[in-house]
C-alpha cells in the first residue's frame, strides 16, 4: 500500500520565484531566505517521495470569479506553469499522477469530502515556488520536477474560506485514501502558503512574529487545538493573506499521529522575516 | 438575514466577500483578461479603450486608470486579480503593496525589512496603531497609486 511518509509546509511568495529566475538567490536579502531551505534541500535528496500531494491556492489563474471550488483535486496527466501577468515562470511543467488522484477523489468524496475533479488546470506560484524551494532551481526544458505532483487546490480568495477544522478532518481523509491505494509509493504531503502577511489596504505589511511562532509550536504538538482557531483569528492576527495557513491543516491532518500513530520527529523547522510582504515558515514533518 | 460579517473591525482591511465579490465582477474578470501578453500590449497602448469593452463601472474605470489600488478594491477588486493589472505595468506585489500604504517604496521595502507592520494597535479600529484611518496615508508617497 501507499504511504504518507512525511509533511513539508512552507510559504509561497511570488518574489521567491521571481528572485530564483532573476538570479537574486545570491543577493544578501535572498540569502537570509534561502539558506533556510538548504538543509531541507539536502534531505529532499536522501527521501525524494513518488508522489507529492501538494496543498496550494489558486491565486486568480486557473479559477477566475466564474467558479470558485473550494477544494479541487487535480487528476490530469500534467500541468502548464501558468502567465500571473509577468509570462509564465522557466521551470519544468508539472506533471500529474492520474491515477492516484482519481483514487484519492474517489475515496475521498466517499469519506464525505465533496471535492471538484480538475483535469484541465495551470499552476502558478502557489505551486512553483514550493518545489523550486525543496527541489532547486531547474531547467524548464532539459530538466523535469523529480516526481509527479497532485495539486490539490483550496479556496482562500472569495470568504468564507474552509475552516481549520474541516481543513484537518479533510488531512485525515486524505490519509485513508492513501493508504487504501495499493502500489507501495512513497507519498508526501505538502502544505503551502502564509505565514502572516497582508497584501491589500493601510494594513499591508502586517506581521505578527509571536503569533506565528505559537501557529508552528501548535501545528507540531496541538494540531487538533490548533484546528479549533476561527477564521477572524487568522485575519485579525495574522492579516487578510495570512488565512493561507489554514492550509498546512490539511497536510498535517494526513499525519500518522493523528489517526493514533507515533508522533512526527522535526526534521527541520525555519522562520524569516521578511520575503517580500510575508513571513516565511517552514517546517518538515517525518512520520 | 444578512451575511455575517466579523471582519468589519479590522482597519485598513477589505475582505473580498460575497458583497465585494458581485460589485466587483467585471472589474476583477477584466484583469484575469490581463493573463495574455496580447492583451497586456493593446492595454498598455490604450488604457480607455481596452477599460470600455467591459461593462465595468465608470468609477471602477477610473481607479484602474489612476492606478490606484485602495480605490479598486473598495469598487470590489480583489488583491489576487488586481496583481494582474500590476504586473501589467510591471511592478511587483511588494511595489503593489506598499501603494496601499501612502509610503514610499523605499518607506514600505524599509519597514518590511525591520519586521513588518506591528500588529499592536492595529487589531481592531479604534486602536492606537498605523493602520488606523486617522493614520492615513502613512509615508511620503507623493500621491495614492503605484
Amino acid at each position: 500500500m501507499a504511504r504518507i511518509t512525511a509533511s513539508v509546509y512552507t510559504s509561497h511568495v511570488p518574489a521567491i520565484g521571481a528572485a530564483l529566475d532573476l538570479g537574486k538567490s545570491g543577493e544578501p536579502y535572498w540569502q537570509k531566505v534561502f539558506s533556510g531551505y538548504d538543509a531541507s534541500k539536502a534531505w529532499m535528496r536522501d527521501h525524494t517521495p513518488d508522489v507529492v500531494f501538494l496543498v496550494f491556492n489558486d491565486h486568480a489563474t486557473a479559477f477566475s470569479l466564474e467558479m470558485i471550488p473550494t477544494f479541487a483535486i487535480g487528476t490530469a496527466a500534467e500541468y502548464a506553469v501558468a502567465d500571473e501577468g509577468w509570462g509564465p515562470r522557466p521551470v519544468p511543467k508539472v506533471i500529474g499522477h492520474p491515477e492516484l488522484a482519481s483514487h484519492i477523489a474517489q475515496s475521498v468524496i466517499q469519506d464525505d469530502f465533496d471535492l471538484t475533479i480538475v483535469n484541465k488546470m495551470d499552476v502558478d506560484h502557489g505551486l512553483t515556488v514550493p518545489l523550486s524551494l525543496l527541489f532547486g532551481a531547474r531547467d524548464p526544458v532539459k530538466d523535469a520536477w523529480p516526481c509527479p505532483v497532485i495539486p490539490f487546490a483550496v479556496n482562500v480568495v472569495q470568504y468564507p474560506v474552509p475552516s481549520g477544522r474541516r481543513c484537518f478532518a479533510l488531512g485525515q481523509a486524505i490519509r485513508r485514501a492513501v493508504e487504501s491505494y495499493d502500489q507501495p509509493l512513497n507519498v508526501q504531503i505538502w502544505g503551502t502558503g502564509g505565514m502572516s502577511h497582508q497584501l491589500q489596504g493601510p494594513r499591508a505589511g502586517l506581521i505578527n512574529r509571536e503569533w506565528d511562532d505559537r501557529f508552528l509550536d501548535r501545528l507540531i504538538d496541538d494540531p487538533a487545538g490548533l484546528a479549533q482557531v476561527p477564521h477572524i483569528e487568522y485575519v485579525r492576527e495574522a492579516g487578510s493573506e495570512g488565512i493561507e495557513l489554514v492550509m498546512w491543516l490539511i497536510a498535517r491532518g494526513a499525519m500518522a499521529d493523528v489517526a493514533g500513530g507515533p508522533k512526527p520527529k522535526v526534521a527541520h523547522r525555519f522562520y524569516h522575516v521578511p520575503a517580500s510582504n510575508t513571513a516565511v515558515g517552514h517546517l518538515v514533518l517525518e512520520n | 438575514m444578512a451575511l455575517s460579517k466579523p471582519y468589519l473591525d479590522v482597519p485598513g482591511t477589505t475582505i473580498f466577500d460575497a458583497d465585494q465579490s458581485r460589485k466587483g465582477y467585471w472589474l476583477n474578470q477584466f484583469c484575469m483578461s490581463l493573463m495574455r501578453a496580447e492583451n497586456r500590449q493593446r492595454f498598455l497602448a490604450n488604457p480607455q479603450a481596452c477599460l470600455d469593452e467591459w461593462p465595468m463601472t465608470e468609477a471602477q474605470k477610473q481607479a484602474v486608470l489612476a492606478r490606484d489600488l485602495n480605490r479598486c478594491i473598495a469598487e470590489g477588486g480583489n488583491i489576487y486579480f488586481l496583481a494582474k493589472l500590476g504586473a501589467t505595468h510591471g511592478k511587483s506585489f511588494q511595489q503593489m503593496a506598499g501603494s496601499m500604504t501612502g509610503m514610499t517604496e523605499e518607506e514600505y521595502r524599509d519597514m518590511m525589512i525591520s519586521g513588518g507592520r506591528s500588529i499592536e494597535g492595529n487589531r481592531r479600529t479604534g486602536e492606537g496603531g498605523s493602520a488606523q484611518p486617522h493614520c492615513q496615508p502613512q509615508g511620503s508617497a507623493p500621491r495614492p497609486g503605484f
